[in-house]
């Protein structure tokens, strides 16, 4: 894949070349914006192109989670070229491979930003790889779009966070249950790391705030299989809610095993709300074992609005029929066009000034709805509860009212 | 930590946590009967076993998708032709890397770790772009789903009792053949002395070749099993083989009886303090406990009295 883009990039000659058509051409067409006038730093901007990067795993365990993201930043980018481009020019990328490797991704981006000048990466997918990344970018002035939902508590110039930070994810998930299901009483599990200990923190401070009760609190190590010891407990301490945040090959273990150990989930008590559980994630648990959970997120594939129709056929199209889309992938989607619209309003690659013109950047099309960039570089966006049905797609049954405001830097829930 | 419970509950979380205890038991049993055979007795460290697990639990995937496919009337009895296929499968493929790779290697065993981690990097990466980078889910048959409630608090599920009764069939079935048998007897004689086997008459090439078949096929078998509990994924083989190890070098190396009784301490260790503390807090205490034992005893708990 790696070797593909890159021979797809231009050659000095054929640089060379194409910046003399390109001149001749801005004489021709004197509306084109010559490449020195949009780009004053010396990004890789000729007069008909303009590159980015794309920085995910396809290698590696998260391979499984960042592929969908590197198809729907692909999708995205090659709709914006049918259009006509960004400034009159087309995207081109060059596309690296993290690996699943942190230092592999640090590296990577100090290549693509310091060797390839790309104008914008879109990228990363765990807090780790971002975090790997975050000083690189911030030392050479990249910019980043980050599609994960995670754990908030960061907030840098050169990131827009097209995810959810937890906060957003979290309390309209828990007053959902609250006032839908007269829940009382919550049991949280995750997996042993910062997003689920960090969302975790947050659940437990609201769920103190409604006067509700916590009845136990529990991790386990990344890949953990064995789950039988907690749902014993649970079991035996009958919390209304499991609010659940196990991540990657742990889920399938859990799920399997929340059935065989005979508790259903398509009757209220218990009932599991997670968070971390997309369509994606169905997919290796299998839609009979997870029937009847509900995920609280921004994004379901079932979502009926016309914008998230087109996009699943176009999605479907570009990339086979059996394929599912998750909230990451929606969420990855946004990237090249929240760029692509903070570049236009700035009328410059710059990326100070594409900086300068994200916040309030709209986009009407996103197939999630109307999202907003906030001025803390997150996006206002709506959550939305789905129920697990057995055919591995999620019925919506609730949609908050209004677009929830990002609050990375939570005030009392530190 | 025993007072919020009251005394009915208490015996009620001890019958489930033992039951807990003893799946994860089945679990290791399956795990490292295999391993116990390859590292145990032939003295290769095979990195790959886990990949080999994992080629099981692709072949049950397969099996499950012709079954529903093309047979959907006896869907209730797929798993066992799964198992046997998983078996078969795993074992040819075992016989095949013993062939091109492993039999190079039995004087410098130490190579082995590199040469199986290699094969094991291979394995993933075929299974990646085979089955793709995502996980898969295997549906498992009705009856195989579920629980039977004992009381309120206290449900069996069916697919621990069938981990179990393979996990004792199996090593039943291999304790039988490495004791009792005329091919056992020469496994154990190839591995105390291959020389003198051969000098014997022993065709010393085809048992090895047949042991190590036999170890990857149980991997099979095990990985076959796990499409039960746990996920199938090009990686999720890495998730296995550290416990693997793990049960069979603290067992004692070359003993049978001592991977089961390992298998045995280090799940029933893990579930009851998985109760009473956290999961990672669970895996730190038994690993410390491990690492404890193994300084005092580095031959493992278990070993063959041999006149060296």
């Amino acid at each position: 894949m790696v070797t593909d883009t890159r021979t797809k990039r231009s050659g000095q000659p054929r640089r060379l070349l194409k910046r003399l058509m390109g001149v001749t051409a801005a004489l021709a067409f004197s509306a084109t914006v010559s490449a020195q006038d949009v780009n004053t730093t010396d990004l890789a901007v000729t007069d008909d192109t303009v590159t980015v990067g794309i920085l995910h795993s396809i290698t590696g365990t998260m391979a499984i989670s960042e592929t969908g993201s590197v198809q729907a930043e692909k999708l995205a980018i090659e709709q914006i070229n049918a259009m006509g481009g960004v400034l009159g020019r087309k995207i081109e990328y060059i596309q690296e491979d993290g690996a699943s490797d942190w230092p592999t991704f640090a590296e990577k981006s100090r290549k693509l930003l310091t060797q390839d000048k790309v104008a914008a990466v879109f990228g990363c997918w765990t807090s780790a790889s971002r975090k790997a990344v975050l000083p690189v970018f911030e030392q050479y002035n990249g910019m980043l779009y980050y599609p994960t939902f995670y754990e908030g508590l960061e907030q840098s110039p050169n990131v827009i966070y097209t995810g959810q930070e937890a906060t957003q994810q979290i309390l309209a998930g828990i007053d959902w249950v609250v006032d839908a299901k007269d829940a009382e009483t919550f049991y949280l599990l995750g997996s042993d790391y910062i997003w689920p200990r960090t969302s975790n923190k947050i659940a437990r401070k609201h769920i103190d705030k409604l006067g509700l009760k916590v009845v136990g609190e529990e991790y386990y190590p990344l890949g953990h299989t064995q789950f039988n010891s907690v749902i014993n407990k649970i079991k035996l301490r009958k919390p209304d809610v499991i609010f659940a945040s196990v991540v990657g090959g742990s889920n399938v273990a859990f799920y399997k095993q929340l059935k065989a150990a005979g508790i259903d989930m398509t009757k209220e008590k218990p009932l599991v709300l997670t968070i971390s559980v997309t369509e994606d994630e169905i997919l290796g648990i299998g839609g009979e074992n997870v029937e009847g959970a509900y995920a609280s997120m921004k994004y379901f594939q079932s979502l009926p609005n016309e914008n998230n129709q087109a996009f699943v056929k176009a999605f479907k199209e570009r990339w086979g029929d059996d394929i599912v889309i998750g909230d990451v992938t929606q969420a990855a989607y946004l990237g090249p066009w929240l760029w692509k619209a903070a570049v236009e309003k700035a009328g410059s690659f710059d990326v100070d000034k594409v900086r300068e013109a994200s916040p309030g950047i709209e986009l009407t099309t996103a197939p999630e709805g109307y999202v907003k960039i906030h001025k803390n570089h997150h996006l206002w966006s709506r959550t939305r509860i789905g129920e697990a049905q057995p055919d591995g797609q999620y019925k919506v049954v609730f949609e908050t009212e209004e677009l929830i405001e990002p609050d990375p830097f939570p005030e009392g829930y530190q | 930590m025993f007072s919020d419970y009251s005394t009915s509950e208490l015996m009620s979380i001890f019958a489930m946590q033992g039951f807990a205890g003893l799946t994860l038991f089945s679990v290791f049993v399956l795990m490292a009967l295999g391993l116990a055979i390859i590292f145990g007795q032939m003295g290769v460290i095979n990195m790959a076993h886990g990949e080999f697990m994992i080629l099981g639990a692709y072949i049950t995937y397969l099996t499950s998708n012709i079954f529903s496919q093309w047979l959907p009337g006896l869907y209730g009895s797929y798993f066992f032709v799964a198992m046997i296929f998983a078996f078969i499968a795993a074992g040819l493929l075992g016989m095949l890397v013993e062939w091109l790779i492993i039999r190079h290697l039995y004087h410098r065993p130490l190579d082995t770790l590199l040469a199986t981690w290699g094969v094991s990097l291979i394995l993933q990466q075929t299974y990646r772009s085979v089955f793709g980078a995502r996980e898969v889910g295997v549906s498992m048959p009705d009856w195989m789903m579920g629980s039977y409630p004992l009381t309120d608090l206290v449900e069996v599920p069916i697919n621990g009792i069938f981990v179990m009764c393979l996990a004792i069939g199996t090593t039943c079935v291999i304790a039988a053949l490495m004791y009792r048998s005329r091919w056992g007897i020469q496994v154990r004689a190839v591995v105390q002395n291959r020389t003198m086997a051969g000098a014997v008459g022993i065709n010393t090439q085809k048992v090895d070749r047949m042991t190590f078949g036999l170890g990857c096929g149980i991997a099979g078998i095990a990985g076959s099993a796990f499409t039960m509990i746990g996920s199938i994924g090009p990686t999720s083989g890495q998730l296995y083989i550290v416990d693997t190890f793990l049960v069979v070098v603290f067992g004692g190396a070359a003993s049978l009886l001592g991977t089961v009784a390992s298998a045995f301490t280090i799940s029933q260790a893990q579930s009851t303090m998985e109760f009473f503390l956290s999961g990672s807090m669970a895996k730190v205490l038994t690993l410390l406990f491990v690492v404890g034992v193994l300084m005092i005893r580095p031959q493992g708990l278990f070993t063959l009295k041999v006149r060296r």
